[in-house]
């Protein structure tokens, strides 16, 4: 579904990808794990056009999207949907017209049923009747589950999520695992989640890479990574500051 | 010879001023900041023809760039047009004598409509506008909202840049008429009411000698200062970095360099546009 071949980014001296190899399959659930500033972020962008990338290729179902022009990209994108890590929910806009954005532009749907879907989306991460509401008005925790709802409301068949549990509670991060392992069953939609929540992580992957020094040096079930010989994995995984990670 | 050639091309190469040590590191960042505009103009262009048209967005500029200045270019034409039309009376009675004055009226309607309304309508809005531009659209980019844009099948260039940049284009020369009128009846005010020229002669001349060609100069000028100030905006804007303080910086980088290109372009139109057809 999608392939990244020997990705490589650099933003001035600071080298960030260096020969990133990663393949997420059709219905699968891929978690990335890295440190804070490790270039996870950096991936995604680059996964979704929103980056091109120095050298490498990213190939979904076969078409190299780095080198397409924008409208050809906007094709491939409308196959994603993306939470990003500070919700970037439109502030100049309500929630219903938040969630209700994609839906305008990649489908031909009427006012009505897009109003119709944009309700459904919301009750599906838990929200009813805050359609008028504006982003200012909700708390962080709502804004993750709105940026949600955006990004799910037109049917995109790969979820791409960044960081989807920073600032909300245990229980919803519970939650939103729940959405991604329905979205999943039902949907059969695929999802590339990056996070540092390793309960989370244990509980939605299929599979889970660590992203070190610009490379995926680790990618197994959650079972083989608990069971990694990796020092670095071991570290990152059981959060201690001793190890040969020094660079915090 | 060759090498010559390489050694110039390089100048263009960023990675070759990498500080601000060198000299011709400002060069460089100059002409890489002069291409940035240049490739949003093109684009800009290039997606003014494209569907979709963003008809609420650009209904909202028009609102926010041309009905709400009204009150800033109320005052700004009105006290330009009352001390454009002292001075011009003083000039006519010291140097010509007394009587002459009735000839101030054209000569204010020249100076108001060719040079002063257009300026003083421009620096208003690149105050007031460009630096809503820079600050909205910054804070989208820090936010990642530019990025949920294109996520979301939203081109940025067709979403933010080309509304305003067609609602400026439309508006400025609208709001230039609006102060030419305040501009010359405050002018027309003072000479007439205050220093009591005679009204009949002061129109009299004003329509006589006054062409439509003043005014029409004096809206071409508008209409590129239009197009400088949403550029500058949306530019600085887009290229925001660093939290709330970037977007400080690109809200005073906006006024500055927005101001600085009216008042240079206007001095390049003023010598290129013909005094009259």
């Amino acid at each position: 579904m999608i392939r990244i071949v020997d990705l490589h980014k650099s933003f001035g001296q600071n080298k960030v990808l260096q020969g990133v190899n990663l393949r997420l399959k059709p219905g699968e659930t891929l978690v990335i794990i890295g440190q804070s500033g490790c270039g996870k972020s950096v991936l995604l962008k680059h996964i979704i056009g929103l980056l091109k990338p120095d050298r490498g290729k990213i190939l979904v179902d076969g078409v190299d999207t780095t080198n397409l022009k924008d409208d050809e990209l906007r094709k491939i994108t409308k196959r994603f949907g993306m939470l990003f890590q500070g919700t970037a929910l439109f502030d100049s806009m309500t929630v219903g017209q938040n969630v209700g954005f994609g839906l305008e532009r990649y489908t031909d749907f009427p006012q009505e049923e897009i109003e119709e879907l944009v309700k459904e989306n919301l009750a599906k991460v838990g929200l009813i009747g805050i359609e008028s509401l504006m982003p200012y008005e909700l708390s962080g925790g709502m804004k993750k589950r709105v940026g949600l709802a955006r990004a799910i409301a037109y049917g995109p068949d790969i979820m791409l999520y960044d960081e989807p549990y920073t600032g909300i509670d245990p229980i919803r991060a519970d939650a939103i695992n729940d959405l991604v392992i329905r979205m999943k069953k039902e949907l059969k939609v695929a999802a590339l989640i990056i996070t540092h929540d390793m309960v989370s992580a244990y509980k939605v992957a299929d599979r889970i890479g660590m992203l070190y020094a610009g490379q995926i040096i680790e990618m197994g079930s959650p079972e083989e990574i608990k069971n990694s010989n990796n020092q670095v994995v071991q570290q990152f995984i059981h959060g201690r500051a001793e190890g040969p990670i020094k660079n915090w | 010879m060759l090498g010559l050639l390489t050694w110039s091309f390089n100048l263009l190469n960023p990675k070759m001023f990498p500080t601000a040590k060198n000299p011709l590191f400002y060069f460089n960042s100059l002409l890489q900041q002069v291409g940035e505009v240049g490739l949003l103009f093109f684009e800009t262009f290039k997606n003014l023809f494209k569907k979709p048209w963003e008809k609420r967005i650009f209904i909202q500029q028009l609102e926010e760039i041309g009905v709400r200045s009204l009150p800033v270019v109320s005052l700004t034409a009105a006290f330009g047009g009352l001390v454009f039309g002292l001075q011009t009376y003083i000039g006519f009675h010291r140097y010509i004598g007394p009587g002459s004055e009735t000839y101030a009226g054209p000569v204010i309607s020249l100076g108001l409509s060719k040079e002063l309304i257009p300026i003083l309508v421009g620096l208003m809005v690149s105050g007031r506008v460009g630096s809503a531009i820079a600050a909205e659209i910054g804070t989208m980019k820090i936010t990642e909202q530019i990025d949920a844009l294109h996520s979301l099948g939203a081109d940025p260039t067709r979403y933010l840049v080309v509304p305003r940049t067609l609602a400026s284009l439309i508006m400025l020369p609208c709001l230039t008429i609006y102060g030419d009128i305040i501009g010359m009846a405050a002018g027309f005010f003072y000479n007439t009411y205050i220093m009591g020229v005679n009204r009949v002669l002061y129109i009299r001349n004003t329509l006589l000698y006054m062409e439509l060609w003043d005014i029409m100069s004096g809206l071409i000028k508008a209409a590129v200062f239009g197009v400088i100030i949403a550029l500058i905006g949306c530019w600085q804007g887009l290229r925001t970095e660093g939290g709330a303080e970037g977007v400080g910086r690109a809200t005073t980088r906006t006024v500055v360099i927005a101001s600085i290109l009216i008042l240079i372009v206007n001095f390049f139109l003023s010598m290129a546009l013909p005094a009259d057809l």
